[in-house]
């Protein structure tokens, strides 16, 4: 439950706010760094490389002993993860790449280990920060919009670079201006449709896993503010929760495959 | 909310997780999924291979049980055959034998007979030449009755099958 002495309200923005550092007048200083570029969120940063660790460790030590023989429990549901993003990559993406399905498979197990974390109560791993002098820490990094903005601006560059790369920069710059009206006049009208739908990718990609996973974190501060009865509550929030969890790992995978696979088509 | 260098941190973070997973799992991983595939594919084929031989086998085998029902019937009929052949021979080899047994006693016994009517027939004659000695008073002589004496023989021989 919330600390004592904080109002609701208080207790709130209190959890959404992140563990930052940042140097101000020469100095290091922690949490005072509003509007400054030059700063860190060491919590979502920690956790995030945390959980891609974590995935590294579980996904290496069973390719490092993959057996073509009768596989263990582990790598039978290592082969269940990898043998259904590689089933999604090839539904969807008909060309030929070493990246993509690595990198679709990357972002699934990252992105939903970082959701996971929403599932760990809100108040426990705060509570034990507070108590070794840490005041603030956000445990779901993707609930911080830099993680999600990071890996939807990664897939982004990838996606201009493929297209760049398969179409040629002629062909890039015709998709942009000619289409969907093939005409020179028509040429300023492609390019505001086309350059939004572009930026539009990106954009999207990450709000709607930042958005989700805010707003559940958001619901599970607001049940933890109603003492006892928070407990069966927060069970059912929790249940819902881990479908979005889920969901939300796998759409950002699946677009990701989506907006490189159209990278690949020619027109 | 702020947008700061987390972003640049998480983008480097991600760029560096991809190329491991590039790197050290996929491949691996997906060469274990795929060899697995082949060899349970493989299994399969040779399970079905397998059976497939097997009914050829089974086929094969009720031929040869067929075949050789009837080649046992064969033989078991040729033994039947050859056994009342046997048992045939055997009776006619029976038959022929006790015949031949048969007409030699028969012989045996006529010759009996015969010597033992000669010796009859001498006996009588010699006991028809004592008693005429006796009621002669004296002794005949077989030389010089010897035509009497014969005489008497054929008479009895005359008589004799009536007897014999």
């Amino acid at each position: 439950m919330a600390e004592a002495g904080l109002t609701s309200g208080e207790y709130i923005v209190h959890h959404l706010q992140n563990l930052t550092v940042c140097k101000a007048n020469g100095e290091w200083v922690w949490n005072q760094c509003e509007g400054n570029f030059y700063a860190m969120n060491v919590d979502s940063m920690f956790f995030a490389l945390f959980l891609g660790l974590v995935f590294l460790t579980l996904f290496g030590r069973v390719a490092k002993r993959a057996t073509t023989g009768v596989p263990g429990k582990l790598q039978t549901l290592v082969e269940i993860v990898v043998g259904f993003v590689d089933q999604s990559v090839r539904e969807t993406f008909h060309g030929k790449s070493n990246v993509i399905a690595p990198l679709a498979l990357t972002l699934f197990c990252w992105v939903f280990l970082m959701n996971l974390m929403d599932l760990i109560p809100v108040d426990w791993l705060p509570w034990a920060a507070h108590h070794v002098g840490i005041e603030h820490l956000r445990v779901v990094p993707t609930t911080d919009v830099n993680v999600t903005f990071a890996m939807s601006i990664s897939v982004f560059i990838l996606t201009i670079f493929y297209s760049i790369k398969i179409k040629g920069i002629g062909g890039f710059t015709k998709e942009l201006t000619l289409t969907p009206f093939n005409h020179w006049a028509a040429i300023p009208f492609n390019l505001i449709l086309e350059g939004v739908s572009l930026i539009a990718k990106p954009i999207s990609l990450s709000l709607r896993l930042f958005g989700n996973m805010y707003a559940g974190e958001l619901i599970f501060l607001l049940l933890a503010l109603m003492g006892l009865y928070q407990v069966p509550l927060q069970l059912m929030w929790a249940g819902f929760h881990i479908l979005i969890i889920t969901l939300q790992a796998f759409i950002f995978m699946m677009l990701t495959i989506v907006y490189l696979s159209m990278a690949y088509e020619t027109h | 909310m702020n947008i700061n260098l987390t972003l640049l941190g998480q983008t480097i973070g991600m760029i560096v997780f991809v190329w491991l997973t590039m790197r050290y799992i996929w491949p691996p991983v997906m060469n274990a999924i795929e060899k697995r595939r082949q060899e349970i594919a493989d299994g399969i084929a040779a399970g079905e291979k397998g059976q497939r031989e097997l009914a050829d086998a089974r086929h094969g085998s009720d031929a040869i049980m067929q075949e050789a029902r009837q080649k046992a019937v064969q033989v078991v009929d040729l033994a039947h055959k050859r056994s009342s052949e046997l048992v045939g021979e055997a009776k006619h080899v029976a038959v022929a034998e006790g015949e031949r047994l048969v007409s030699a006693a028969r012989t045996e016994i006529s010759n009996e007979q015969t010597r033992a009517r000669d010796g009859l027939r001498r006996e009588v004659a010699a006991l028809a030449v004592s008693g005429a000695a006796r009621l002669l008073g004296r002794e005949v002589d077989a030389k010089t009755h010897a035509a009497l004496l014969d005489e008497l023989a054929a008479e009895l021989e005359k008589q004799a099958p009536k007897h014999g």
